[in-house]
């Protein structure tokens, strides 16, 4: 009998000590471990916190502005600042300056400083990223919930509405679309909101699908019965039981259309209805490779943007496989 | 299975009308039309011949009549008359058509020649070395704007090295027959085939590689491994006949993304295809052309998602509808 309740201790000792050596993870926590133990995700992540560094903190270091463009003394070869040009009779653009000590990548074309600009155009690219991934989002979530929940005839009606937009192609649309700008005289700066909104509202469809097919299997479980049981209110049940489980797989398509979108808008700048002059953008600066002049002999100027654009779309590429991974819980292997 | 392709098919008439609507408005709410363009900076037109001239072309009529119009002889088989081109449109499509078919042909095959055993590949040897190489490349591919990669390849391959031409579909002033134009040909389309497979592979060769991943943990490929069937065996035989599936549909999918694209590598290039006739029909506001341009892509790709939906039966027994 003793023996017995000897070994009954021992037995739950041993039990106790199992369980504090135990490490608890949460889902999230799973989650994370295994998008960093993929070594390109935590590149990626990498990538993008010297990318948002570079554009968010570069423009207050750099002496620079945006516009300002630089011209030289064409007795002295001394270079002269904007603000000191007035009553300065022999005075050149400084177009295309080599890299030196005052410009670390040069100048472009029009005589500006490409590091600055590189870090401006960042800005505008990385916004234009989010933003038109913001819009696709909110109106997909909304749409693709509604459909996916209610089914039926709403169903029907918002996936052929998704259909309808699948079909649109997108560059001819944008083409026209940008001509429609031109000739309603939209300024720049509101050129920018136009493209973004246009982009976004043309992005929607897969957002929706996703989010609709996520939804309509979710319906179906059994929390949500005991959701249905409590007699909340349907856009609670949406909101708050439904939409937050599909959130996996809306983070994924946004990282991965952040990219694309900086992609498209680079194509777009190419193409001459996208982001115009006088801003900068990566897009409309790796633009330059279309002058032969410059592709020749000034690498300073075209190369930089283009591998910004490269690296900055690869990493949104890396972080959205990682988080596939990451977030399927049968790639454990 | 013939009543479910007979209800996609009304859906996708329905869905068709919807494009259609959406493109005309787009396209007629521009500011200065056709008349507008080419008449532009010419003494001699006055207003009434603008006017006879709008008639003509059809650009008098308000919007809902104008795409009522267009609607009725579209139905009717007839798409209006090129602006630019001055014939009908489906006759500039079919004009046209050869060089983008042959160009996105060619490179939707080599991408799939590419992707599949590649993908496998990185999938087998998932979280090593080259599975990282080879993904990482190939989403270098799709993270590189095609323009620029384009301008790469002209400076090496064509001003540098000198060994492909520049742009253009023919070399001007050769002349040349049977096997010799055939291969003039060739050499014209060799960038312009590499920037649409490098820049294209790449999502492709993922979904490959993520699919084969979710099927190398399913249950069936343990089970066939656990019953001692060599590992080739157990990959080409269980795995990868599964994988196919949603493959399918994905190259359905694709259509409209290589049309799209070959607006901007035909117009890079200057080859003579329909997308880089839908451009030049842009820039002058040819609507006819543009609404038929789009309604083939419109129709190309539901086509597409169809005849991926029906593979799907055919290829998955499970799959019924």
């Amino acid at each position: 009998m003793s023996d017995n309740k000897e070994l009954l201790e021992r037995n739950l000792k041993e039990q106790d000590e199992f369980e504090k050596n135990q490490v608890i993870m949460t889902p999230g926590q799973l989650i994370a471990k295994r998008f960093f133990r993929n070594k390109l995700a935590c590149f990626g992540l990498g990538v993008i916190i010297v990318m948002v560094l570079f554009c968010a903190i570069g423009p207050i270091i750099s002496p620079y502005g945006e516009y300002e463009i630089f011209y030289f003394d064409v007795n002295t070869n001394a270079e002269v600042r904007m603000d000191k040009v007035s009553g300065n009779p022999n005075l050149g653009v400084l177009v295309k300056a080599p890299i030196s000590a005052s410009h670390w990548l040069g100048t472009d074309a029009d005589g500006r400083d490409v590091l600055t600009r590189l870090m401006y155009g960042g800005r505008i690219s990385l916004t234009v990223g989010l933003v038109v991934v913001g819009i696709e989002l909110v109106i997909g979530i909304l749409l693709g919930g509604i459909a996916g929940y209610y089914g039926g005839a709403v169903d029907m009606i918002i996936m052929r509405l998704c259909e309808i937009f699948y079909c649109l192609p997108f560059v001819p649309i944008m083409l026209i679309l940008s001509s429609l700008f031109v000739g309603y005289g939209i300024s720049p700066q509101k050129k920018i909101y136009f493209i973004m909104i246009v982009m976004g509202v043309l992005y929607w469809a897969s957002v929706a699908r996703n989010v609709r097919a996520q939804i309509l299997s979710l319906r179906e479980m059994e929390y949500m019965q005991a959701a249905e049981s409590t007699g909340i209110k349907t856009w609670r049940k949406i909101l708050k039981h439904l939409v937050p489980n599909t959130i996996p797989i809306i983070i994924l398509i946004a990282t991965m259309d952040i990219g694309s979108v900086i992609l498209t808008e680079s194509v777009l700048s190419f193409l001459g209805v996208g982001i115009a002059w006088p801003y900068a953008s990566w897009g409309n600066m790796a633009n330059v490779v279309t002058d032969s002049i410059i592709l020749k002999n000034y690498p300073n100027i075209w190369a930089p943007p283009s591998l910004l654009i490269l690296f900055t779309v690869l990493a949104f590429n890396f972080i959205g496989d990682g988080m596939r991974d990451a977030f399927d819980p049968r790639m454990k292997r | 299975m013939r009543k479910y392709i007979i209800k996609r098919i009304l859906i996708s008439i329905l869905v068709l009308l919807g494009v259609s609507i959406i493109l005309y408005t787009v396209a007629r709410s521009v500011p200065g039309d056709y008349v507008t363009n080419i008449t532009a900076g010419n003494q001699n037109i006055t207003p009434e011949m603008e006017a006879q001239m709008r008639e003509q072309y059809g650009l008098d009529k308000g919007l809902v009549e104008g795409y009522v119009d267009w609607l009725v002889d579209a139905l009717h088989g007839d798409f209006g008359t090129s602006f630019v081109y001055q014939r009908p449109v489906a006759q500039v499509i079919k004009e046209y058509m050869a060089p983008t078919l042959a160009l996105s042909g060619i490179a939707l095959t080599l991408e799939v020649i590419l992707a599949i055993p590649f993908g496998i590949w990185a999938a087998r040897k998932q979280y090593s070395m080259t599975d990282y190489t080879i993904v990482a490349i190939a989403l270098m591919g799709i993270s590189l704007p095609s323009f620029f990669f384009a301008s790469i390849l002209r400076i090496v391959f064509s001003i540098k090295l000198g060994w492909l031409p520049i742009s253009g579909m023919l070399t001007a002033r050769m002349n040349y027959q049977g096997f010799d134009l055939f291969l003039d040909y060739a050499r014209h389309f060799v960038l312009p085939i590499v920037v649409f497979v490098i820049t294209g592979v790449g999502s492709m060769l993922r979904y490959v590689r993520t699919n084969m991943l979710e099927v190398l943990s399913a249950d069936y490929v343990r089970t066939a491994r656990a019953k001692g069937l060599p590992e080739h065996k157990v990959i080409y035989k269980h795995a990868f006949r599964n994988t196919l599936i949603p493959i399918v549909t994905l190259i359905g999918g694709m259509i409209p993304a290589l049309f799209s694209g070959a607006v901007i590598t035909e117009g890079i290039f200057s080859l003579e295809g329909l997308g880089n006739v839908a451009l030049k029909a842009v820039y002058n506001g040819d609507i006819p052309y543009l609404m038929g341009f789009n309604m083939f892509i419109a129709v190309l790709t539901l086509l597409g998602t169809l005849v991926a939906d029906v593979l799907y039966a055919v290829v998955d027994p499970r799959v019924r509808y």
